[in-house]
């Protein structure tokens, strides 16, 4: 159906309409294949303070679960991606790893992408197992952000984003860049502190019913707004902790087991890099990445059931969920405190309780996201199971929401 | 030409006399067109506030001892947005004038409102 459609249109194009062409592409056998991808193992560690944990470590840890869940043994992974780690800088992480865990890959590859790497990662794993290239990539990230360096070091490389001579010397922050963002987002559509406090006492509720994660105990929106000031309006329940852990996912061209959760889309926008050069901080590359994903096109907006997206501060999450269309402008904290976005909502979203309170690991963040939506499109989220995850939108940012990258997957029968 | 980056009080945007783009981050060509040699402006300091936030945490132990302090961005007049130190009292839409005063070992931008926005 999806070949069809997509050749369809393509030989719109073709001058004289040459359809023979079409129904000959069309009926390729293999050109169904060639869509899709499919998650076949996940691997995630618990998030949080995990002392003595390196960064070669927690992948490892993620990398072993992963395989295992997807049947694998070392030598059957002919794809190796990574993303990059603050703790462990190298020009070569991937087969820094590779060596250390036993791959020799025909294919390896380190990601940098800032948040975004998380789903880079998995979108660039897809498209090389569509494209006939590989059959089972390992997609692995760990880091141990909290306890492998000082929390002043960690926030200084984190900072160092900003522009080297126009924005660092003024000293700013991530939560300082987010801070401005949140200022005029909330200026142009009314959102309020409240409204971005519901959405930390969301991800809080969710938390607690996974043992992995860094934080559990319940918060309500009074405490995010009495919560210490960070970087105005942002308080630190409005900020992701910075946190060690580890996740890995395998992207297989073909089934290995149970498991049938493919992906069908993925999309980027790259917009700008840093803050001041934002053509706007009121509208951003999201909704673009998600239809260059098949979100609106092949993809309903209607269909979906699960939602998986980036939230490294309140006002990060308010924002992608609004333009995505998952909530009305200015209206996400008023949807979550209604219960839309619960475990029996309407539009279940992060059930593990996203970076704000499962944790903030570095490019592994993202990656529990997916991690999260695999076990509930399979029906292993135990006590977090939601009813119906047939169909999920993720999507994460990176940068100063600068860029996006989305992943649409279904369930499959 | 010194700008404040460079230790000079004031602000330095570029112009291009081929599609008359203004941008602020210098490079040697122009970013929309690809045009050569772009023109040096000196910007007037005055603008209107985009966005403002105040950084309470700040990101090393020298800037410690000087939070809290604001930081803005600001839409100059004549056509390109610059992050800037404010002032206490300075909220989105305000018109601002900048000065230069010292940050640490630095001389930065700093924007004080001459009128309440709208
Ligand atoms: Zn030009």
């Amino acid at each position: 159906m999806l070949v069809a459609l997509r050749h369809a249109k393509w030989c719109l194009t073709l001058p004289g309409n040459r359809l023979p062409y079409c129904i000959l592409r069309a009926a390729d056998p293999a050109g169904e294949g060639r869509e899709l991808s499919w998650i076949t193992g996940v691997g995630l560690t618990p998030f949080g303070r995990l002392e003595g944990r390196t960064t070669l470590d927690l992948m490892s840890d993620a990398a072993s679960a992963a395989l295992a869940d997807a049947g694998l043994r070392r030598d059957e992974v002919d794809g190796l991606i990574t993303g990059y780690s603050t703790t462990l800088p190298h020009l070569m992480l991937s087969t820094v790893f590779a060596e250390h865990f036993g791959l020799t890959p025909h294919y390896a590859h380190g990601v940098q992408l800032g948040g975004a790497t998380g789903f880079a990662t998995v979108m660039l794993a897809h498209e090389l197992v569509a494209a006939g290239r590989l059959r089972h990539v390992l997609v692995v990230a760990g880091e141990n952000r909290m306890t492998g360096q000082s929390r002043d070091a960690a926030i200084q490389t984190l900072a160092q984003v900003g522009h080297p001579r126009y924005e660092v010397p003024l000293g700013p922050t991530i939560p300082a860049y987010y801070g401005l963002v949140a200022s005029r987002y909330m200026h142009e559509t009314g959102t309020t502190a409240e409204d971005l406090a519901e959405l930390a006492v969301l991800m809080r509720s969710h938390a607690a019913l996974h043992p992995g994660a860094q934080f559990r105990e319940p918060i309500s929106v009074a405490d995010v707004l009495g919560s210490k000031p960070i970087a105005a309006p942002l308080r630190i329940l409005d900020c992701c902790p910075v946190s060690d852990g580890g996740a890995a996912v395998v992207v297989s061209r073909d089934r290995t087991g149970e498991a049938g959760v493919r992906i069908i889309g993925c999309g980027q926008a790259h917009t700008h890099q840093h803050v001041s050069a934002a053509a706007s901080l009121a509208s951003f590359g999201t909704a673009t990445a998600a239809a260059r994903a098949g979100l609106g096109t092949r993809v309903a907006l209607a269909d979906l059931r699960y939602a998986a997206i980036y939230d490294s501060f309140t006002i990060t999450l308010a924002i992608l969920l609004e333009e995505l269309s998952l909530a009305p402008r200015g209206g996400a904290g008023a949807l979550a405190r209604d219960g839309h976005f619960g475990r029996d909502g309407a539009m279940p979203l992060n059930t593990h309780g996203g970076l704000l309170s499962y944790g903030q690991c570095g490019v592994g963040g993202a990656m529990a996201h997916l991690v999260e939506t695999q076990l509930q499109m399979t029906g292993r989220a135990g006590p977090r199971q939601v009813r119906d995850a047939s169909l999920a939108l993720l999507h994460g940012d990176g940068g100063v929401l600068s860029s996006h990258v989305t992943l649409l997957l279904e369930q499959a029968r | 030409m010194k700008d404040w980056t460079t230790g000079a009080a004031t602000m330095l945007f570029q112009h291009c006399r081929a599609c008359d783009a203004v941008w602020y981050f210098a490079r040697d060509f122009c970013p929309h067109c690809g045009g050569p040699a772009p023109e040096q402006r000196t910007g007037s300091g005055r603008g209107r506030v985009y966005a403002v936030t105040t950084v309470t945490r700040a990101p090393s132990p020298a800037l410690r001892a000087l939070a809290p302090y604001r930081i803005a961005l600001v839409d100059m007049e004549e056509g390109f947005r610059a992050m800037t130190h404010a002032a206490e009292d300075v909220a989105i839409d305000d018109l601002v004038q900048t000065r230069f005063v010292p940050f640490g070992d630095l001389v930065i931008p700093w924007c004080k409102r001459w009128e309440r926005g709208a």
